[in-house]
C-alpha cells in the first residue's frame, strides 16, 4: 500500500519532469493522425485534434496538481485561523462562524462549488476561487472543535495564567496540537479538490481549451468513445491512479502521525 | 418536533441568503452577461425588470424572499417557461435515480461489508477492501463512461443513455450505486468489527448462541445504525453527485438542468435549481436525524 502510494506520486513527478526534458508539445495539432489507436509515436494514440494523449495527460496532472496544491493551502491556512481564533475565543464570534459553516455545509458536494464557477465565470482562477469559497469550512470546523477541547487543557491554562497573549497561546500551545489532524484531513481532501477540479472542467466550468485538462479531456473522450475507446480508458486509469495514490498517502500520514481520534477535552 | 424544525430556520435563510448572492457575484452587469454585448437596450431593460436587478439590494432580496416562499422561482430567461414547472419536471426523475442509486448501494455495500467484518485478515476481507477502495477513487465521470461503454457499447445489453425505457436507469444508477456502495462497504465493515468486540456479544457467545443468531439478533442490529446517518449524508452527495451522472447519460433531472441552465447562462434557473437541492439535502439530514433517534434505543423518546 505504501510502496504502491510513493511509486505512483513518484511516478508522475518523474513522468512530469521527463515531458518537460523531452519538450512534449500537448498542443501540437495533426489533422492527418486523429483519434490514433496506441502507437510507438504516440503511446496513448491521439485525441480528436490529432494531439498527443500522453504529452496532454502529462500537462494536465501538472495543472491538476497546481490547483489541488494552491486551493488545499489556501482553505487549509483560512480554515485553520478561522476555526482556531473561534474555537479560543469562543463567544459571539463562534456561534457567528458556526452559522456561517452551517450554511456552507447545507450545499452538498460540489454543488456550491459548481454554482460559484458558473457565475464567476470559466477559467483556471476561477475554479480556483470557487473551490476556495466552499473548501475552507471543513477545516475551520474541525480547527474549530479541537480548539475548543484544548483551550481546557492544562498546558493553555498554565500559559494563561503565566500571562501569555492569547496570540502566543494559540500559536505556540494549540496550534502544534491540532496541526497534524488537520494535515490527514488535508492529504485526503487534496483528492477530492482533484475530482472538483476535474469534475469542473468535465462540465467546462473549469480549465478551457485548448489547455489540457484531465476533466477536460474525459468530456472530449466521452463524445468520441465509439471510435476511441482508449481515449477515455487511458485518461481515466491516469487519474485513477493518482487518486488513490494521494487517499492511500493519506492513510499512511495518518499511520505516521498516529492521528487514530478527536482530542479529548 | 416542532421545535427541531424551527432550528432549521437560520440555515434555510442563510440558504437563501446565499443563492440569492449568486447572482449578484456574476463580475459586471449579469445582464450583459446573460444576453450577450449585442442585445438591443430594449431587451436589456425588459429582463433588468423581470429580474427586479433596477430595485435597490433590500427590496429585490425581500421580493426574492417572498417570492420563493410562494413557491415561484421566475421564469427562464431563454423559454419564458415558469422555472418551478421545470424543477417539477426535473425532481422526481432526479429522486428516482437517487432512490435506486440508494437502493443498489445498499444492495451490493452491506452484504459485503458483512462478509469482509466476518472474514476480517482473511483474503476475501483483503479483496474487499482492496475493491472498494479502487471504486471510491473512481469519479463518476469516468465510471459511467466506462460503464457505458462495456454494458452498452460492447455487450449492447443496456441502452446507452436517454430516458426512453426503464432500462435506462440502471446505468446511471449503477454509476452512482457502485460509488455509494463502496463507501457503505467499508463503513459496515468498520462498524460490524467495532460491535463484535463488545461485550454483549461476548455473552451472547457464552450463553451458547448459534454465531448465526449472534449476529442476527444482537450485532447486526447495533452495527447497522450507524449506517443511518451515513446514508443521509450521501443522499446529498446522491443529489449533487447526479449533475455529472445526468449529464452523462442524458438523464432529464434536476443535474441536468442546472447543467444546462449554466451553459445557456439562464441564471434564475441556475439559482433555483442549487437552492432545490439545497434544501432537498437539509430536509433529508433532518429526517435521517429524527430516525436515527427513534431507532436506536438510547436515545428514542428523548426529544
Amino acid at each position: 500500500m505504501k510502496t504502491f502510494s510513493l511509486l505512483t506520486l513518484a511516478f508522475w513527478l518523474i513522468t512530469v519532469l521527463l515531458g518537460h526534458a523531452a519538450g512534449l508539445n500537448p498542443n501540437q495539432i495533426d489533422l492527418n493522425a486523429i483519434l490514433q489507436w496506441p502507437s510507438v509515436q504516440h503511446w496513448l494514440g491521439t485525441d480528436d485534434l490529432g494531439r498527443d494523449i500522453l504529452a496532454r495527460v502529462i500537462r494536465g496532472v501538472e495543472v491538476s496538481f497546481l490547483v489541488t496544491v494552491v486551493v488545499t493551502a489556501v482553505t487549509l491556512t483560512v480554515g485553520l485561523s478561522i476555526g482556531l481564533v473561534a474555537g479560543y475565543k469562543g463567544g459571539k464570534l463562534d456561534s457567528v462562524l458556526m452559522q456561517v459553516t452551517n450554511i456552507f455545509l447545507a450545499f452538498p458536494g460540489m454543488l456550491l462549488a459548481i454554482a460559484f464557477a458558473a457565475v464567476l465565470g470559466a477559467g483556471i482562477n476561477n475554479l480556483i476561487l470557487a473551490l476556495c469559497l466552499t473548501g475552507w469550512v471543513t477545516y475551520a470546523r474541525l480547527s474549530r472543535g479541537q480548539a475548543l477541547a484544548l483551550r481546557q487543557r492544562l498546558h493553555v491554562l498554565a500559559a494563561e495564567s503565566l500571562g501569555a497573549s492569547s496570540v502566543r497561546v494559540m500559536a505556540l500551545h494549540i496550534l502544534p496540537m491540532l496541526i497534524s489532524i488537520l494535515l490527514v484531513e488535508a492529504a485526503y481532501s487534496m483528492a477530492s479538490v482533484m475530482i472538483a477540479e476535474a469534475s469542473l472542467s468535465f462540465l467546462g466550468l473549469g480549465i478551457q481549451a485548448p489547455h489540457a485538462s484531465w476533466g477536460a479531456m474525459l468530456r472530449d473522450a466521452v463524445r468520441f468513445m465509439l471510435v476511441a475507446p482508449h481515449y477515455v480508458l487511458s485518461v481515466g486509469v491516469c487519474m485513477m491512479s493518482l487518486i488513490l495514490a494521494i487517499n492511500l498517502g493519506g492513510d499512511v500520514l495518518r499511520d505516521k502521525l498516529d492521528v487514530r481520534s478527536e482530542v479529548r477535552g | 418536533m416542532i421545535k427541531r424544525f424551527a432550528t432549521l430556520l437560520p440555515v434555510v435563510f442563510g440558504v437563501l441568503c446565499l443563492t440569492f448572492a449568486l447572482l449578484h457575484l456574476i463580475p459586471g452587469d449579469p445582464v450583459d452577461v446573460m444576453l450577450g454585448e449585442s442585445a438591443s437596450v430594449t431587451d436589456r431593460l425588459a429582463l433588468k425588470a423581470q429580474l427586479g436587478l433596477d430595485q435597490p439590494l433590500a427590496v429585490q432580496f425581500g421580493q426574492y424572499l417572498l417570492h420563493v416562499l410562494q413557491g415561484d422561482f421566475g421564469s427562464s430567461i431563454h423559454t419564458q417557461t415558469p422555472i418551478s414547472q421545470l424543477l417539477w419536471q426535473a425532481y422526481p426523475a432526479t429522486l428516482l435515480l437517487a432512490v435506486v442509486a440508494l437502493a443498489i448501494g445498499l444492495a451490493i455495500g452491506i452484504p459485503l461489508g458483512i462478509w469482509s467484518a466476518l472474514k476480517a485478515g482473511h483474503w476475501q476481507d483483503v479483496m474487499i477492501t482492496m475493491l472498494s477502495i479502487r471504486l471510491a477513487a473512481m469519479p463518476a465521470f469516468w465510471l459511467g463512461p466506462v460503464l457505458m461503454l462495456v454494458f452498452a457499447v460492447w455487450l449492447g445489453w443496456l441502452p446507452v443513455s436517454g430516458m426512453t425505457s426503464p432500462l435506462t436507469i440502471v446505468l446511471p444508477a449503477l454509476t452512482l450505486g457502485l460509488g455509494l456502495s463502496a463507501i457503505l462497504t467499508r463503513m459496515t465493515r468498520t462498524s460490524l468489527l467495532e460491535v463484535l468486540s463488545e461485550d454483549y456479544i461476548r455473552t451472547a457467545r457464552a450463553k451458547g448462541l448459534s454465531e448465526r443468531q449472534v449476529l442476527l439478533k444482537h450485532a447486526l442490529r447495533a452495527a447497522l445504525l450507524p449506517l443511518v446517518t451515513i446514508v443521509g449524508l450521501q443522499m446529498g452527495s446522491l443529489l449533487a453527485g447526479a449533475v455529472i451522472t445526468e449529464t452523462i447519460f442524458s438523464w432529464n433531472g434536476i443535474g441536468r438542468l442546472l447543467v444546462d441552465s449554466i451553459e445557456k447562462r439562464d441564471y434564475p434557473v441556475t439559482q433555483a435549481c442549487v437552492l432545490v437541492v439545497a434544501l432537498s439535502y437539509v430536509l433529508i439530514n433532518q429526517a435521517t436525524d429524527l430516525v436515527y433517534r427513534w431507532l436506536d434505543p438510547r436515545t428514542r423518546g428523548t426529544q
